[in-house]
């Protein structure tokens, strides 16, 4: 009966150690490669309908639409998006087209309809506007995660926090952010930019999440600046997933004829 | 006659409408709106105002550079298999006093294979990798447009062609067949004035120089062909062309008249990610075959051009690029001996080089930007400088100017120095 009791007290301590280990389980390295999974990866492919409300600081608005699409060479690894704009008018047609790399330059082109000219874009700084909103081509298309060390700050009941600090400090505008990730999706949720003197100046926040195929996404997302209070709301709909896209969509071919799927 | 019908068309777009833009505005939501959800029918477009001075007292032209009213519609429908569209502008031209249809588009794009796209009409063609210099892009261009300041959309000229593209694994193919020569909008004097070789001085309205273009449909055609290849973001292409020079280079100075002379190109270009930026070379091989020789002084000789190119962002929002251009005359020797006294003498080497810098500012609704043509062998080059405004979704202003320079008054730029020129625009899109 002492035995059975001291086997019980084993056996509880083992599975209550097991159960504390993988509460601490992750590693930060393994949240991270989590996270950019769940927010830039959900499938193979996918495509959704883009609605941006660029406020600036004025509090004039200006919208773009556009339907963009993804394909993913490797989970994790590079891809390709293809993004066709409709609004507004003057850039109506237009269509882009990137090859994200991982340990390289990403490509870019741009179609423009109105003289048949497909121009390729220096890319060499991806935290710039993108299409003049608030998100930056990182933003879009996800910042590599060897870019950065990592460091879990925190783990709160629902999320891990995680401070990112750039390994190359001059290629970037900030000094470091925070990312707040869902435990259960690590989807991030949240992040927080903070500049060399210590201020907090930008954030990009995931304001709505909603389960699409059975991958968490993100349906409306903002960032603002908070020096000079302008910002973006971005809202997705009519997403899909694995829809087994053509990979020769993305290529010159399609930028001149815009896809059924992107149209 | 023509005045009358022009100033009603300036009171119609130019007056009433804009006073009345707001109803109007709306209407023409509703309109769209009909249009698409009865007939599937996609429109948009615009409605611009532009004006622009001689910065320089020209004796042979007008003061007034540029002032027009443009309507762009640009309609298409999806069918089935098939897309058709429809591109055209109304213009009010109030310097050579006229109202004016300008198709650009009208084609239908379908794809008969898996492997295929055809487009078949009047349609805007471009390739090449140069940034406002062409090598192998042999399709029209609107020279005029050009220099006066309308928006660069208005340098490709259309043709009027069918093009076919084919999608191997190995290469893409693309042919283009235009049935009636189509040739580009050259300086003829009616706008803008010129270096006139049989005046032997800078001419304008005093003589307006006519052209005598080949115009016979299926015989007087032209061939394009590109061939490309992308590998791992490294673009590849081969490039041919069988048809005329498509700006009258030659003279029958019996008439006289503008001729254009029969040309064979052959070329190749690559194009590519470097030191951050994107760099491009391309050369092409411009066979002028009524002049093989090279011994006849009315018709322009046989030529190698050359072009290579970087462009990077210096850094945010700022972009740069520089381009070195030659063009390297065949036969020199032959053209020197035949020159008729009197004549002034093209240089074997024509070096020209570009630069561009970009400025985007204010969300990137304010564009600065500069763009710059100099020939250091003719002494002479041609300044873009502009600024665009998008004051919101629906509209955008734009301040510009074309500053021609050079020594002498025959150069490619310098016979366009009295044509320096400022511009502004304003601009409502729907």
């Amino acid at each position: 009966m002492k035995t059975m009791k001291i086997l019980t007290t084993i056996v509880a301590l083992f599975v209550l150690g097991l159960s504390v280990y993988a509460e601490e389980s992750p590693s930060v390295d393994e949240i991270i490669d989590q996270a950019n999974k769940a927010a830039y990866y959900s499938g193979d492919d996918g495509r959704s309908k883009v609605k941006m409300t660029i406020t600036d600081s004025q509090g004039r608005a200006r919208e773009r639409e556009f339907n963009i699409l993804r394909h993913d060479v490797s989970d994790g690894g590079e891809q390709h998006f293809y993004v066709y704009f409709q609004k507004p008018s003057d850039v109506r047609k237009m269509a882009f087209l990137v090859h994200k790399h991982i340990d390289q330059d990403d490509d870019r082109w741009l179609y423009l309809p109105a003289l048949d000219l497909v121009k390729r874009i220096a890319a060499s700084d991806k935290r710039t506007s993108f299409v003049g909103s608030h998100f930056f081509y990182e933003d879009v298309s996800g910042r590599g995660i060897a870019e950065d060390s990592h460091e879990i700050v925190e783990v709160t009941g629902t999320h891990f926090v995680i401070k990112n600090i750039p390994k190359d400090p001059g290629s970037v505008e900030f000094a470091s952010y925070t990312v707040w990730i869902d435990k259960n999706t690590y989807m991030p949720m949240k992040a927080e930019y903070v500049d060399k003197s210590g201020n907090k100046y930008r954030e990009v926040e995931a304001l709505e999440v909603i389960d699409i195929q059975g991958f968490p996404t993100v349906t409306k997302s903002r960032v603002r600046d908070i020096v000079d209070g302008g910002e973006t709301v971005s809202e997705f709909t009519d997403i899909e997933y694995n829809m087994g896209l053509d990979e020769k969509i993305f290529t010159e071919r399609y930028l001149r004829r815009p896809p059924r799927e992107a149209r | 006659m023509k005045r009358t019908r022009l100033i009603i068309f300036i009171l119609c777009f130019g007056l009433i409408l804009p006073l009345s833009l707001p109803a109007w505005a709306e209407g023409l939501e509703d309109l769209k709106d009909l249009l698409d959800n009865k007939y599937g029918i996609d429109a948009y477009g615009f409605l611009e105002a532009r004006g622009g001075l001689r910065l320089r007292d020209d004796p042979h032209e007008k003061d007034a550079s540029i002032g027009e009213m443009r309507l762009q519609t640009d309609l298409s429908r999806d069918f089935e298999r098939v897309e058709l569209k429809i591109k055209f502008d109304l213009l009010g031209d109030t310097v050579l006093e006229e109202v004016d249809l300008d198709l650009r588009d009208l084609y239908l794009s379908f794809s008969p294979l898996d492997i295929m796209d055809v487009k078949v009409g009047r349609q805007i063609l471009t390739w090449g990798t140069g940034d406002l210099l062409f090598v192998n892009d042999f399709f029209p261009k609107d020279w005029v447009s050009f220099f006066v300041g309308r928006d660069t959309e208005y340098l490709k000229a259309p043709s009027d062609a069918v093009r076919v593209s084919m999608f191997f694994n190995l290469f893409d193919l693309d042919l283009v067949y235009v049935p009636r020569f189509c040739g580009s909008e050259y300086i003829d004097g009616s706008r803008l004035s010129y270096w006139n070789p049989l005046l032997g001085r800078i001419a304008g309205r005093d003589f307006i120089f006519h052209d005598h273009r080949p115009d016979d449909f299926g015989t007087d055609s032209e061939y394009a062909l590109r061939l490309t290849k992308n590998i791992k973001g490294t673009e590849l292409a081969l490039y041919g062309y069988y048809g005329f020079w498509q700006t009258p280079e030659g003279v029958d100075p019996a008439i006289p008249l503008l001729i254009y002379p029969e040309l064979s190109i052959v070329g190749a270009s690559i194009r590519d990610a470097l030191l951050g930026g994107i760099g491009h070379l391309e050369f092409g091989y411009y066979d002028s075959r009524d002049d093989g020789s090279g011994d006849n002084p009315n018709i322009r000789n046989s030529e190698f051009r050359f072009l290579a190119g970087f462009e990077r962002e210096l850094s945010q929002d700022f972009t740069g690029g520089i381009q070195y251009y030659l063009e390297y005359m065949q036969n020199y020797e032959e053209y020197e001996g035949h020159l008729p006294t009197g004549m002034n003498k093209k240089d074997e080497y024509r070096h020209v080089l570009t630069l561009r810098l970009t400025k985007l500012l204010m969300n990137q609704n304010l564009t600065l930007s500069f763009f710059t043509y100099y020939s250091p062998s003719d002494a002479d080059g041609y300044m873009r400088p502009k600024i665009s405004y998008k004051i919101n979704d629906e509209w955008a202003a734009e301040v510009g100017g074309n500053i021609f320079f050079g020594s002498d008054d025959h150069t490619f730029f310098g016979q366009f120095k009295e044509n320096t020129n400022a511009y502004a625009s304003l601009r409502f899109s729907f």
